[in-house]
């Protein structure tokens, strides 16, 4: 035979070509069934196929070795690119493009099954391998492919040369062939089409080429079986192994072959990834989906919502039942949302299926967007290249070649991982998970109903429940002085840091109470009160309630009290004797007016004042009141609030009044629910009272006044009743002297008018005072309800 | 043998959305006892009254059980309805096995929800949600 040369593109192809017809022997004598069989796929007269296998040789031979197989091949190239078949131009046909054969059905099926594991293809797998290719070849001719011969010794990758050629070379089968390989005749394994990646491949290109728009890529159908072919001649010499071999095993010979023939890396990554995974997104379609994803989602990190994929996957014109099934299958983590990767996988089912492959029942390995962290399931997968987009090809085969026979098992995995999925989902999407959460927000209001403050102290309240019913026991005033002097300080440090008003009420009330106890000492006793006064001052209601700070505040009051000083001074310079007292006593408005209450002659303005105790106490006589022992505690009170010494009937009053300090806290009570009738009362009086009585004698000053400190208004009242005090001192003795002198009179009744309106006055603020008093005494014992139970503790 | 007879899944207005049955007997018959348990669902989910939505459990248990078989329900809180019936014979098959497959067809459901090609009160066509119901009923025999 004449020498022959061959390129290594050739020499590649035609190894192929001859391990693919080399079913039984050794790579020295093929079979002529087979070769026969290739030659016919040719698409070449028999007469050529004749021709050519008379001048390699074989005729002479009877078989074919591997020259004269090679040879043949070649004089089939030149007979199809249409050059006379000389055995001259073997060698001098320059440039010769690789014979082209269609290869068979079953063959393509054959490649086919053993890239697509699916259970259903192992039937016509079966099926159809037996059958002597011829036959099937004779049956399917018009369902050919092309195989691109130019195909393999291109470079897979994104070189633009060889993937140009072969569309070129083949465009007309192509359709034609794309047509019929829409699903028909041979069933499922016509849907098996392989090199869904090629299928995409010149869709992909045109949409490269031409605008890059979905309209370009969904129109471009054309040239897929370019690529089916190109995929499956790669495919063809090990498929022929198939049948007998393990898909790994045919994947082994072909690496051996390849290896053996030193095949690009880049070859063997093709027939690899036309071989293992027809699913798989190369690197050009992967990056057309990425900018199909940006025109979405200009963050690749980010998703695409479900609305925005459906509306542009509606524009495919697929079936909104298929689209269905799709979303479905690259929804990995179902999330209502497309990340890249599940969008490359969206976008290359759609492709698929726009190419007429049908859509697989899971997810195909190579699409999963996220294979590896299945912790992440739920969260956003990482943008890692996917599976099957392999960079090296070394890599791409081991990988696949275990993938490929186990990729029946990888589906039972990936059910499992569909489980962990359904697992993860079912725990962050269950109902009861559902339920729980809003059985969740009901918890939390009993831990946010912790509101309500305990502010109380439970010791001060014992303190003072202790005070008051030391005072209202009456017990030893030693008693309530013992417990009370170290205690006082407690209380006022504990009034201030007390939230409620009351205790600065009833402290300031007990406190004074107490103070007035210390008959010994008016200056700690003073320096308690204010003391207390400032602590009331501290707690807001307090305040409110003790509010009125010493003398300044109340101008007119102490203006009106030291009018009415002034005007006691002088009804005392009068009747002459009684300065004293009216300097000392400092009387409570509002019990002492009750023994006034007869007295409706010059005092009546004081008795207004007074006259909050008067009207009830009318019994007893304003002359009988100064003797009265109880009043000699209101001069007392009087004096300490006045800071006055005592005078010699103080310090009688004193003596009682430490008693009366006793009865304070409860006399307090009554004669405050007494004033009330009192005070409305007294502004009768004082309206009626016109006639200069004497004023309203001392004790009933001091019942005013022993009201007044037990009120928080402390300051007021001792001025206050000072004032009226010493007015109603001074005024006993008016009386006495109007029936005496008109101008006396006169001047009494002028006099007794202005007293008139400052008792009027005060009058009025202390029913304020009272009706404040009587408020907080309410919520006090309210708060004493609620504390009790405490107290205890 | 099928434990679980057949499964159906009804929208908010009470209209089938899926059925699934095992196809031996009767199935008409299933149907009928299916619709009629709707009456008994609906009447469950209205006793609640004013607890509603937080408390209201979403599986309602045995609706009624008849000689032959028993019908389980469950609503979600959209108001879609699942109802199963399952044979009587089998005894074996525990209340936290049925919530279990209750709650599978919920997560199911909630994924063909999510589905945006889905519009709610079609009928349920995904082929996820037949294969899980396939396992579920192949499982429970």
């Amino acid at each position: 035979m004449e020498s022959l040369t061959l390129t290594d593109v050739e020499q590649k192809y035609y190894s192929d070509l001859f391990i693919y017809c080399d079913v039984d022997n050794t790579k020295k004598v093929a079979s002529n069934g087979k070769v026969l069989d290739l030659f016919r796929a040719a698409q070449l007269s028999n007469d050529v196929v004749l021709q050519i296998t008379e001048l390699c040789g074989a005729t002479r031979l009877g078989h074919f070795g591997r020259s004269q197989f090679y040879i043949a091949l070649k004089l089939i190239a030149i007979a199809q690119s249409g050059l006379p078949l000389r055995v001259e131009s073997l060698n001098s046909v320059k440039d010769l493009p690789l014979p082209r054969f269609v290869v068979g059905k079953n063959e393509q099926e054959a490649r086919h099954a053993a890239m697509y594991p699916d259970t259903e293809n192992q039937g016509p797998y079966t099926s159809v391998i037996p059958r002597p290719p011829g036959r099937v070849q004779t049956k399917k001719v018009s369902t050919h492919e092309v195989i691109q011969p130019c195909v393999p010794t291109v470079e897979p990758q994104p070189d633009t040369t060889s993937p140009v050629v072969s569309p070129h070379q083949s465009p007309p089968t192509s359709p034609h062939a794309w047509r019929k390989h829409k699903r028909q005749a041979s069933g499922g394994a016509v849907e098996r089409q392989p090199a869904v990646a090629g299928a995409s491949w010149p869709p992909f290109r045109e949409a490269q080429s031409g605008p890059v728009a979905g309209d370009g890529l969904w129109s471009a159908h054309s040239p897929p079986p370019v690529q089916e072919s190109w995929v499956s001649f790669t495919d063809t010499p090990p498929s022929s192994t198939l049948p007998a071999m393990h898909p790994s095993s045919a994947q082994e010979s072909t690496t051996v072959r390849t290896v053996a023939s030193a095949a690009t890396t880049n070859e063997i990554q093709r027939q690899a990834s036309g071989y293992d995974d027809p699913w798989k997104i190369t690197d050009e379609q992967r990056q057309y989906y990425v900018n199909q994803f940006k025109t979405i989602q200009p963050d690749l990190t980010g998703f695409i919502p479900g609305s925005a994929a459906k509306e542009f996957f509606t524009k495919s014109k697929l079936p909104i039942l298929e689209l269905s099934h799709i979303w479905e299958l690259s929804d990995f983590d179902k999330d209502g949302a497309l990340t890249l990767d599940e969008f490359c996988a969206a976008f290359h089912l759609v492709v698929a299926r726009k190419n007429g492959y049908d859509l697989p029942e899971k997810l195909p390995e190579s699409l999963m967007p996220k294979l590896i962290d299945l912790d992440d399931s739920a969260g956003v997968p990482e943008p890692a290249p996917e599976v099957g987009f392999s960079g090296s090809p070394v890599e791409v085969t081991p990988n696949k070649s275990p993938s490929m026979p186990s990729l029946n098992q990888t589906w039972p995995e990936l059910n499992q991982s569909n489980e962990q999925w359904e697992t993860f989902s079912e725990r962050s999407s269950s109902s009861q998970t559902l339920t729980q959460f809003d059985s969740n927000i009901a918890p939390a209001d009993p831990d946010t109903a912790i509101v309500h403050p305990v502010p109380i102290r439970m010791t001060p309240s014992k303190i003072h429940m202790q005070e008051m019913e030391l005072k209202r026991t009456g017990s030893d005033h030693a008693h309530p002085t013992s417990p009370l002097m170290p205690k006082q300080p407690e209380l006022s440090e504990e009034k201030k840091l007390a939230a409620t008003i009351k205790f600065p009420v009833t402290t300031v009330g007990d406190g004074y109470s107490s103070s007035d106890s210390f008959t010994s000492d008016q200056e700690p006793i003073s320096s308690a009160v204010t003391r207390q006064r400032s602590h009331s001052g501290t707690s807001p209601e307090g305040l409110k309630v003790v509010a009125p700070p010493p003398p300044p505040p109340r101008p007119h009051a102490s203006h009106s009290r030291s009018s009415s000083l002034d005007m006691n001074r002088n009804f005392a310079a009068v009747p002459a004797g009684t300065q004293q007292q009216a300097g000392v006593v400092a009387f409570p408005p509002a019990v002492p007016p009750r023994p006034l209450a007869t007295q409706t002659s010059v005092p009546h303005g004081h008795r207004s004042v007074d006259g909050d105790s008067l009207p009830t106490h009318t019994s007893t006589s304003p002359q009988q009141i100064p003797e009265q022992p109880n009043f000699a505690d209101f001069s007392q009170f009087q004096a300490f609030a006045v800071e006055k010494p005592p005078e010699d009937g103080d310090k009688q009053q004193e003596s009682v009044q430490v008693e009366k300090t006793a009865d304070a806290a409860g006399a307090m009570r009554a004669v405050m629910s007494e004033t009330q009738p009192e005070q409305t009362t007294a502004t009768v009086n004082s309206a009626k009272g016109s006639t200069p009585l004497a004023p309203p004698p001392k004790p009933v000053r001091r019942r005013l006044k022993s009201e007044d400190e037990l009120r928080p208004e402390m300051e007021d009242h001792p001025q206050k009743s000072g004032l009226v005090a010493t007015v109603l001192a001074t005024q006993p003795s008016i009386p006495r002297s109007v029936g005496k002198d008109k101008k006396a009179i006169q001047a009494s009744i002028r006099r007794n008018k202005e007293t008139n309106t400052v008792l009027a006055r005060l009058n009025s603020e202390l029913q304020q005072q009272l009706k404040d008093l009587l408020e907080e005494r309410i919520s006090l014992e309210v708060q004493l309800e609620q504390l009790r139970p405490f107290s205890h503790l | 043998m099928y434990v679980i007879i057949c499964m159906h899944c009804f929208c908010p207005q009470n209209y089938p959305l899926y059925i699934r049955s095992v196809p031996s007997q009767s199935e008409l018959k299933f149907h009928y006892t299916v619709h009629t348990s709707l009456d008994v669902v609906e009447e469950k989910i209205s006793t609640v009254g004013k607890a509603m939505a937080e408390q209201r459990e979403l599986y309602l248990g045995l609706l009624y059980p008849t000689e032959d078989y028993k019908v389980y329900g469950y609503v979600t809180n959209s108001k879609v309805k699942f109802v199963i019936v399952v044979d009587s014979s089998n005894t074996s098959l525990r209340d936290n096995e049925i919530r279990s497959m209750f709650r599978k067809l919920h997560n199911s459901f909630t994924d063909v929800m999510c589905n945006p090609f889905y519009n709610p009160g079609d009928p349920i066509q995904s082929k996820a949600f037949d294969s899980m119901v396939s396992a579920m009923m192949v499982q429970s025999s």
